[in-house]
């Protein structure tokens, strides 16, 4: 089966119905996207399947075909970071870093599809990703920054 | 004779530490390359003797702290022990030694938690770092600052004249000529034992640190690149896994295994009642895990609902209690007595435990994440009976431990599964296993009396049964106190959690501290005051009062104000909250909390920050709804969909004010800040509705009961 993967085509393996984390982290060594645990809880596991951030543990490898994934690894173009990831870089918002990428992946598909948030919204939006070492007011504080820095 | 034997095995010890060949400046500087080191023992920290300079005398080992080496091209590398699971330090550290050699941070690298190349060290937790480990490189630094201008001046034939640096460069006093750090190391091997004597520059001239320097190698995370365990792949690698009792406390009886080692590409290995497989991916090896048919005998386990009688009854006997303390009590006209349970609770760290292991000949390397890596090479010697120099134990910078991750299981498992089957193996613990079968914060329970007159506290008595003793000690003044710690037989598996027993045991005092000036009718705030004799904690207490506004009327009359207060690992700290209480519903609502935190002069603040921050929050976790279900050996609730751990929408208005004192030196802050979250928010609702809930989590449903 071939899939789509930060704008490039990989072949890969589905035998035993491997999850998209799976085939993602130990066949393509896209390693940049976390197991937390497996249920859709906590968001580390988080792609972009067609735009949309969709928990990769519990998404069958199979059903990401004919979709165009954007991980962790395919959001730098250039060398140059994605707005998100400058920001919350800047702001030094993380500690452990574990829940970053799928942090940064929900934030980039929050902010796509509306220009403007509210801080209420931004926590909405981001309430499916665990942070443990809770950074939560700094994500929050950062991510408004952009979205105010839009509004100016 | 004697004292001969003594350094030949001191120096065969520290040999065994570094490679090539110990720390003989030859042999130092072959593995280094050429330049200018200084290390440091830990005996000048200790101040328990002094070593010679001379160089055959080596320190032993474990006394090594630290080292740092100036390398021919200018590379500064740090060597310590300690190791990042989040809290910053790499990027603390980093900024100590800058400052004291007038460089940018980036031109230093910190080599951390790997035992072949790094000291010995006990392990990163306690909040030691910031006070042991930074004033360490800071001396170490400052005396390569010192060693790096002597060389100038030789250099320029100059007598005892200070010369500035700047950058990474040296001036010459009168002929505009530089020379930078790297000539000067050029082509020497000058090693030195550092000298406690040189100074280090004075915080108020601090440039680098006490400056929010971002994390040094901040991009690598944001970018997915950075390479945590779970991460890594080794050439030829399989993946792990490991059969699990169905709960607690069963035992083996027999396993059949055919049907998973008939798997093309799976091997199967068992060694006693271990039975692991590995596979080349993860999910055939989870496959083949499923596929084992094991039969169990399980044992009679105690279960959630029996745990605190179980507690106080297996605790070991007491000592003899004052009677002065009985008497004092049994007279006063303001009186408590009361109790306070405090559940098992998760570290939950977002990457569950992970381990790599591979086998050259009869040499182990393991990288796994932990919060001592020279506690898992033991561990490692003693499962595989190897001497500690045939292991070598690397720890990348890991997601996160608060305490959880003291232990080295999955790294254990990965190397008996690599050993077995020749290839590396990889061994990542899934969320389930995380949940069952690392170790909880200690559950508690505690029993308090405590008396009070206008004059101040006139009994305590304090038993902790289980949880332990960290911060049992009252602030409070008083000379009729009984505080003791009393162990239990814990039915589930415990170690330490950020703060360790703190946090139970503040709950309590702080909640008595609370009711007593209620009896009293005094304003809880003052009452504290009146009765610390500790600045620094009054201080931390005054500037959250005033951020708070405590003496504010409230504006619902189903709103309430509590307090806390607590000194914790040479921390300080003070936490403010208003909370409201539905009036039908009677659901609990935080309306602002605020925390007051000193630990010395700072660092990072915007670190710092971060940590305290982080503190307020996981504790709002342990503080309201957190807590280990199980029953009969079973954990009922070892997922994330089950156990709820703070999100972003469990975020109240939140404000963290630090306080600097650049007077004192810095304490550690990953512990201490989450010790007052939740005695505040209890004593808030006592003030708000009258009702003391005197158990964490308090409000697992979210809703205060009727009083
Ligand atoms: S690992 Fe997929 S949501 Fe947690
Ligand atoms: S920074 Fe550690 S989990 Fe978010």
């Amino acid at each position: 089966m071939r899939i789509n993967v930060n704008d490039r085509d990989y072949a890969v393996e589905v035998d035993g119905n491997p999850s998209l984390l799976e085939v993602l982290r130990e066949q393509l060594d896209l390693t940049g996207t976390k197991y937390g645990c497996g249920e859709a809880a906590c968001g580390a596991c988080k792609v972009l399947i067609n735009g949309t951030p969709t928990p990769s543990c519990i998404t069958p490898a199979t059903a990401a075909q004919g979709k165009n994934i954007i991980t962790i690894e395919g959001l730098e173009k250039e060398g140059e970071l994605h707005p998100v990831q400058k920001v919350l870089m800047e702001e030094d918002v993380f500690q452990c870093s574990y829940c970053a990428p799928g942090m940064i992946l929900t934030a980039v598909a929050l902010l796509e599809n509306k220009q403007q948030l509210s801080e209420q919204e931004i926590i909405e939006g981001m309430n499916g990703n665990i942070c443990r070492c809770c950074t939560y007011p700094k994500i929050v504080s950062a991510l408004s920054k952009i979205t105010q820095k839009d509004k100016a | 004779m004697k004292n001969e034997r003594t350094k030949q095995e001191e120096k065969r010890a520290f040999e065994n530490k570094i490679p090539g060949k110990g720390l003989s400046r030859r042999s130092f500087f072959k593995y280094m390359g050429a330049g200018i080191a200084t290390y440091f023992v830990w005996t000048d920290y200790l101040a328990s003797g002094i070593l010679t300079t001379n160089e055959d005398n080596f320190p032993a080992s474990d006394q090594l702290s630290s080292w740092i080496h100036l390398s021919a091209s200018g590379e500064i590398t740090v060597f310590t022990g300690k190791v990042e699971v989040g809290q910053n330090i790499r990027t603390s550290l980093t900024q100590v030694v800058a400052e004291e050699l007038f460089l940018p941070v980036s031109s230093i690298t910190l080599v951390m938690g790997d035992t072949q190349l790094t000291p010995y060290d006990r392990g990163t937790y306690g909040s030691l770092t910031t006070p042991q480990m930074a004033p360490i490189l800071r001396k170490a630094a400052a005396n390569l600052r010192e060693m790096l201008l002597q060389q100038a001046r030789q250099e320029w034939k100059l007598g005892e004249i200070s010369l500035d640096m700047e950058q990474g460069m040296i001036q010459h006093p009168n002929n505009g000529k530089k020379l930078s750090y790297g000539d000067l190391a050029k082509g020497k091997n000058l090693l030195q034992k550092m000298d406690e004597d040189v100074p280090t520059i004075e915080p108020s001239k601090w440039k680098i640190s006490g400056t929010s320097v971002p994390k040094v190698n901040g991009r690598d995370f944001i970018t997915g690149k950075h390479r945590y365990v779970s991460d890594m792949v080794l050439p030829d690698m399989l993946y792990g896994k490991v059969l699990r009792p169905p709960v607690q406390g069963a035992k083996l009886k027999r396993a059949n295994t055919d049907k998973a080692a008939s798997i093309p590409g799976v091997q199967v290995v068992r060694d006693g009642d271990f039975i692991g497989v590995a596979a080349k991916n993860s999910r055939t090896a989870a496959m083949a895990l499923a596929s084992i048919e094991a039969d169990w005998e399980r044992s009679s386990q105690v279960s959630r609902d029996q745990l605190f009688d179980h507690l106080v009854s297996s605790a070991e006997k007491g000592e003899t209690i004052n009677p002065q303390v009985s008497r004092a009590f049994e007279e006063a006209a303001h009186k408590i007595e009361q109790d306070f349970e405090v559940q098992y609770i998760a570290h939950v760290p977002l990457e569950p435990r992970a381990g790599l292991a591979q086998w050259t000949g009869d040499k182990l390397e393991v990288w796994t994440g932990t919060q001592r890596p020279f506690g898992v090479q033991e561990e490692l010697e003693r499962a595989f009976n190897l001497p500690g120099e045939q292991i070598r134990v690397y720890m990348p910078d890991t997601g996160s431990g608060y305490g959880g991750k003291h232990t080295g299981e999955a790294g254990i498992e990965a190397a008996i599964l690599s050993k077995a089957t020749g290839q590396p193996v990889k061994v990542n613990w899934t969320r389930e296993e995380e949940f069952k079968w690392a170790y909880f914060r200690p559950a508690g329970l505690i029993k308090v009396k405590g008396a009070a007159s206008e004059q101040g506290i006139t009994s305590w008595e304090f038993h902790n049964y289980n949880s332990g003793g960290a911060g049992i000690d009252l602030p409070y003044i008083g000379s009729n106190k009984h505080q003791e710690y009393h162990r239990s037989d814990t039915p589930l598996r415990q170690g330490s959690y950020r703060a360790l027993a703190s946090t139970a045991n503040v709950f309590a005092m702080e909640s008595t501290i609370n009711d007593l000036a209620g009896k009293l009718g005094a304003d809880p705030l003052q009452f504290r005051l009146n009765n610390l004799d500790n600045d620094r904690l009054e201080a931390v207490i005054k500037a959250a009062a005033v951020e708070f506004g405590w003496k504010r009327t409230k504006t619902n009359g189903n709103h309430g104000f509590g307090m806390a207060c607590g000194a914790v690992k040479g921390g300080f700290v003070a936490t403010f909250a208003e909370i409201a209480v539905h009036p039908e519903s009677r659901e609990m609502k935080i309306i602002k909390a605020v925390t007051a935190f000193e630990c010395g002069a700072i660092i990072n603040p915007r670190h710092l920050e971060s940590q305290v921050t982080g503190c307020v929050l996981q504790g709002l976790g342990g503080a309201l709804f957190e807590s280990v279900d199980f029953k009969n050996g079973d954990i009922s609730n070892a997922f994330l969909s089950s156990y709820r751990v703070p999100r972003f929408k469990d975020v109240p208005d939140m404000k963290v004010i630090l306080v600097n004192r650049k007077d004192l030196p810095s304490s550690g802050a990953g512990e201490a800040p989450i010790v007052c979250i939740a005695p505040a928010i209890r004593n808030a609702i006592d003030d708000a509705v009258g009702v003391k809930i005197n158990r964490l989590p308090m409000l697992p449903s979210g809703i205060v009961p009727e009083g």
